[in-house]
């Protein structure tokens, strides 16, 4: 105060106040500004945003915690060799060292009986016969008494008794005490299972499981020829015995064997979690790339009305310094706010979820960790700052003279500009979730590139709506009008909304359209039930019974379990075929099987080589499937060899063919030429079409064979819609959210517009507009959007659905106009809702208010 | 109530009512520092194919006049009686029925709509009201005003002046018995200010319209025949030249 004021105006300084007091304006600010629409629209978009990565992220965190604790429990022990034989002598014999527990279990295929007759109720069930003293780690938890409360289980079944899922009871209506029928034996059911200690996360395979003593697997006449076992040893006990046994097994596992340790415990469950887990990311990343649109919009809309303001502070001297701190400091008390909400709700959502999967999976889930609210908040505040910040960081330059000359704006960010921060912005996040900078720039481009493909389509459709405006009147004249002369937002929101509503339509059309016409695709003849495990003894009587049941006779084609031995006289093993995801090493290394046919059948077709005559050859001869013998690198006039059960066999390829795999025929990779699989043992497999009428034929077949597997391609088929349906459950959650964030993009662009739009809606009422009109005009926009959005999705959707129908399915692509039926009218909807919400005011205003205001 | 004419249906005989009758007329806002009177007590009438201006002090309460007797805002107290319906006992869709109906606009900053070509802004207050035929009258107009040629421009195609003659053409189009305009060449240039006031008032003697506008322009208010002059709110002039 004492300073004489003339010091002061030599040296004038703009004023900069300090951090708390640019933190109470901005505050203050803030506080202000969440009563305007577009700061409630940056701040529904950044809540949407932070909730659909933090949500999808609980949800995989709180999956991959439970993997991790369950490591040993999933295993049923410390280490497991697996295989589908038993283990070779040396790991058997390590198994029993000092320190050390062991136990074994088999695991098979098998129909399962409750009742009798052709009443009965059957299923092919998962069968699982348990050693002594299984599991080494984890229990059972088991019903054992009608209505009783689950309780640990004190070991494994009683002999002459056995256990049953609770969900395989349920489809087969099989009570406690019930007679349950396996192969040959009958076994009194005696608890259900509720919870396995090797089953969690198994959710989607709903087979029955029957669980039985190990002495009683030999009684049931299931372990025959050609029954694909599959054998487990377990050990457990202290690390260090454990960790000698592992060196034993690792160095001489056999082929086909596999070592699992709870360092690696099972592998394709956490493949699958983690493709899952990358799937939903993307699909959450869908949402935050269409919310931070919605966020670049509001933005600017909150900078260009906070023009004036800061003109005033300018005059009154405020500092470049203080503009940024109080206009940042707003964005970053603004983003705080948003990431809270959305961490907030995405827990309580994963909290409902998490309760789901408990029940459903039979396990507990331990609670998410941080991380996931961390990457919301990080979400949160990188979109805000990528692609709110620039044009509100651009009023630090809004001159004083302002305050006198309304046009003398600051120089705006161009669009690229703030879409090139934006997009480094989205890059950085993603490369942090995605763990890889190909991963990141592959998924950035592809939601980037389908934008720009929407964006094209939906401006080919505006300028069909430009002519067809001519053609209207009054309200829908002007309603249309406003789509046009807007292009850009138009196509902005067009091509968001287009964007949630093609993901939604896409998932919906290849879950229920694609699967229905695959499904009618099918020849009515085609067959609908597979008979497996037919010994040598049973083909005449087999044969003779379905010809009784008066379906057409069947071809049963002998299968011999083979595992590739040699390729032109080298022995050869999975390691040879060493490639990216080993599916071909496993192909390799695995036993499949061997067939015999006299003569090519109708659904294959030769593409190379010649196919052997009537007379059959004098040396054995092979035919292949053409994919097949490219994935191992065969060809015409090679030889192959392969063992089979300890025994050779050699034969030399002389066709390759294709095989329609629709026909529903048994087919196989490999078939030999008549007489040349003579002498090894082989079971047989058929095919047949059983009318719907004949309820009883897997009834009456199983009661007079018991050892034989059918298995019902109607059930199957039905099982792969249910699961489709449980998948695409939880992936349109996460597609909601885009449907959502789009149209908060509309809401957003039509807050941008809102002065115009008050301003218009005014003059009409002046002219003598009524409220009726003026609603007529908005909806027409709006609805005009919507109908555009939802045409550009069915559009695409239908390229997409065309890709996968032609190389998935195999089917024709067909327009399929329904959907485009469907994505219009949702797109109408939901346009129309948020529209005419967003545009309440513009009818509400009295036309003199509206005018006095904004006409200045 | 009884002497309340039916607000719906217009007057049997035109020149029973006055075009316009402003009875008691008073406008109040609530602010937080208190209430504030805008206009207080004004009594006029305004009488068929007369040319009216409203002046005063910027702040003397002409637009929120021009705005109640348009039917654009509601009065605190009074009445507005135009072409004998009482406004403020519609709602606002009734008085916007009013508006399309009788009365025409030209507004300081033209208004048109910017989505709309010349044209198309010209039929726009044709076809809010439903008429059958909307193409022709505006073309015809707008032929009038000298936009022949210009039917299928946007406004921001068009200079000041000429969207101001659009302006024009889309408030005689729907042959209004009465025409309000706000500070009509507020945003023109002397020259194009002065052409536009020719047209104003060629227009308004060619259909025979009751003229009411606000103004700041002595020049244009002395053309008027009838001149109210505002001051805080109040009614100080009410001068009518000799016919």
């Amino acid at each position: 105060m004492s300073a004489p004021a003339t010091s002061m105006l030599a040296t004038p300084s703009p004023v900069t106040i300090g951090p708390r007091g640019i933190a109470a304006l901005a505050w203050r600010q803030l506080r202000r500004d969440l009563a305007a629409g577009d700061v409630r629209i940056l701040l529904a978009a950044l809540v949407l945003a932070v909730v659909a990565v933090t949500a999808v992220g609980f949800v995989t965190d709180r999956a991959e915690r439970a993997l991790a604790i369950e490591a040993n429990r999933l295993l049923g022990g410390d280490a497991v060799v697996r295989g589908n034989a038993p283990p070779p002598d040396e790991i058997d014999a390590a198994a029993d060292a000092p320190g050390l527990q062991r136990t074994r279990t088999v695991e098979l295929d098998s129909m399962i009986r409750v009742g009798e007759g052709e009443t009965a109720n059957l299923r092919l069930g998962d069968l699982r016969a348990l050693g002594e003293g299984f599991p080494l780690r984890g229990q059972f938890t088991v019903i054992d008494e009608v209505g009783g409360a689950p309780q640990a289980a004190g070991g494994i079944p009683a002999p002459g008794t056995l256990w049953m899922s609770q969900a395989g009871a349920e489809t087969l209506r099989a009570r406690i005490g019930d007679t349950v029928g396996i192969g040959e034996s009958q076994l009194r059911l005696a608890a259900l299972v509720t919870q396995e200690p090797d089953a969690a996360l198994d959710y989607f395979n709903v087979a029955p499981k029957v669980f039985l003593n190990f002495a009683d697997l030999e009684a049931t006449g299931l372990v025959q020829e050609g029954s694909r076992l599959r054998h487990r040893l377990v050990v457990a006990g202290d690390s260090n015995a454990v960790e000698q046994f592992v060196a034993v097994a690792r160095d001489n596992l056999g082929r086909g064997q596999r070592l699992e340790t709870i360092e690696d415990a099972r592998p394709e469950i956490r493949s699958a979690l983690d493709r899952a887990g990358r799937f939903l990311g993307l699909a959450a990343l869908v949402s935050v790339v269409l919310a931070a649109v919605a966020v670049a919009m509001a933005a600017r809309r909150h900078s260009e009305r906070h023009l004036s303001g800061t003109a005033v502070m300018r005059c009154l001297g405020a500092s470049q310094r203080t503009l940024v701190g109080v206009h940042v400091g707003e964005l970053l008390l603004l983003g705080l706010l948003a990431s809270t909400v959305g961490v907030a709700i995405a827990f309580a959502l994963q909290w409902v979820i998490g309760g789901w999967l408990e029940s459903a999976l039979a396990l507990s889930i331990p609670a998410a960790g941080p991380v996931p609210a961390l990457q919301g908040y990080a979400v949160g505040l990188v979109v805000l700052m990528a692609f709110g910040a620039p044009p509100v960081l651009a009023l630090r330059r809004v001159p004083a003279l302002r305050v006198l000359r309304r046009d003398l704006d600051p120089t705006e960010p161009s669009a690229w500009a703030v879409a090139a921060v934006g997009l480094g912005g989205l890059a950085a996040l993603l490369w942090w979730k995605a763990g890889s900078p190909e991963l990141a720039t592959a998924m950035l481009i592809g939601i980037v590139a389908t934008l720009a493909v929407l964006s094209l389509l939906a401006w080919g459709l505006i300028a069909l709506v430009r002519r067809l405006r001519t053609r209207l009147r009054g309200s829908l004249r002007y309603g249309l009008a406003n789509v046009s002369r807007r292009a850009g937002t138009s196509v902005a929101q067009i091509a968001a909304l287009g964007l949630g509503l093609m993901a939604l339509l896409l998932l919906t059309f290849v879950r229920t359209d694609l699967l229905d016409r695959w499904q009618l695709a099918l020849s009515a003849e085609a067959p609908n039930r597979f008979i497996i495990n037919v010994q040598d003894d049973q083909v005449g009587d087999v044969r003779g019974f379905i010809a009784e049941r008066g379906v057409a006779e069947p071809v049963l084609f002998p299968m011999i379990r083979a595992r590739l031995a040699s390729h032109n006289g080298e022995a050869v093993t999975g390691e040879d075929y060493e490639e990216e995801g080993g599916r071909v090493q496993r192909r390799a290394d695995r036993e499949f099987n061997l067939s015999v046919v006299d003569a090519l059948r109708e659904d294959n077709e030769v593409v190379a080589g010649e196919f052997w005559g009537a007379t059959p050859p004098a040396s054995p001869e092979l035919s292949i499937e053409e994919d097949f013998a490219e994935s191992l690198g065969w060809k015409i006039g090679d030889t192959v060899g392969f063992d089979i059960a300890g025994q050779p066999f050699e034969g030399t390829v002389t066709s390759l063919r294709s095989v329609d795999w629709e026909s529903f025929q048994p087919n196989f990779f490999v078939v030999a030429s008549p007489g040349s699989l003579d002498g090894f043992a082989a079971s047989h497999i058929t095919a047949v079409h059983v009318p719907a009428t004949d309820t009883g034929f897997t009834g009456a077949l199983v009661e007079r064979f018991p050892n034989l597997s059918v298995i019902d391609i109607d059930a199957v088929l039905n099982q792969v819609r249910s699961t489709a349906d449980q998948v695409s459950t939880v992936v349109e959650v996460v597609f909601y959210f885009s449907l959502v964030a789009g149209l908060l993009v509309l809401m957003a662009a039509v807050s941008a517009s809102q002065d115009e739009r008050l301003l218009e809606g005014g003059v009409m009422r002046v002219l003598g507009g009524s409220r009726r009109q003026l609603r007529l005009a908005q909806a027409s926009e709006f609805a005009a959007i919507g109908l555009l959005s939802g045409l550009v999705a069915a559009i695409a959707a239908s390229v997409l659905a065309g890709v996968v129908a032609t190389q998935v399915f195999d089917l024709p692509w067909q327009a399929n106009w329904a959907m485009a039926a469907v994505g219009g009218a949702l797109g109408v909807v939901a346009a129309l809702a948020a529209g005419l919400f967003a545009t309440r005011r513009v009818l509400d205003a009295p036309p003199s208010v509206t005018l006095r205001e904004l006409q200045g | 109530m009884a002497d309340r004419p039916d607000p719906t249906s217009r007057p049997q005989q035109r020149a029973a009512h006055p075009a316009l009758h402003v009875d008691g007329l008073g406008k109040r806002v609530t602010l937080p520092s208190g209430e504030l009177t805008i206009l207080d007590g004004l009594t006029f009438d305004i009488a068929h194919g007369d040319t009216v201006a409203i002046v005063g002090a910027s702040g003397s309460g002409k637009s929120t006049l021009l705005s109640l007797m348009a039917g654009l805002d509601t009065p605190s107290d009074g009445r507005v009686v135009l072409d004998g319906t009482v406004l403020s006992s519609l709602d606002e869709d009734g008085r916007a029925k009013v508006r399309g109906e009788r009365v025409g606009f030209v507004f300081q900053n033209f208004q048109l709509l910017p989505s709309l070509t010349a044209l198309e802004n010209v039929m726009l207050p044709l076809e809010l009201r439903g008429d059958g035929d909307v193409e022709a009258p505006a073309r015809a107009i707008l032929e009038q005003v000298g936009l022949g040629e210009r039917l299928g421009h946007y406004p921001r195609q068009l200079s000041g002046g000429e969207q101001q003659r659009v302006a024009l053409a889309r408030a005689f189009v729907t042959r209004p018995s009465l025409l309000f305009a706000d500070e009509p060449t507020g945003n023109l240039d002397t020259h194009t200010g002065q052409a536009i006031i020719e047209l104003l008032f060629e227009l308004n003697r060619a259909a025979g319209t009751t003229l009411v506008l606000v103004t700041h322009d002595d020049h244009l208010a002395v053309r008027c025949r009838h001149r109210l002059r505002l001051d805080s709110g109040r009614l100080v002039e009410d001068e009518r030249q000799a016919a």
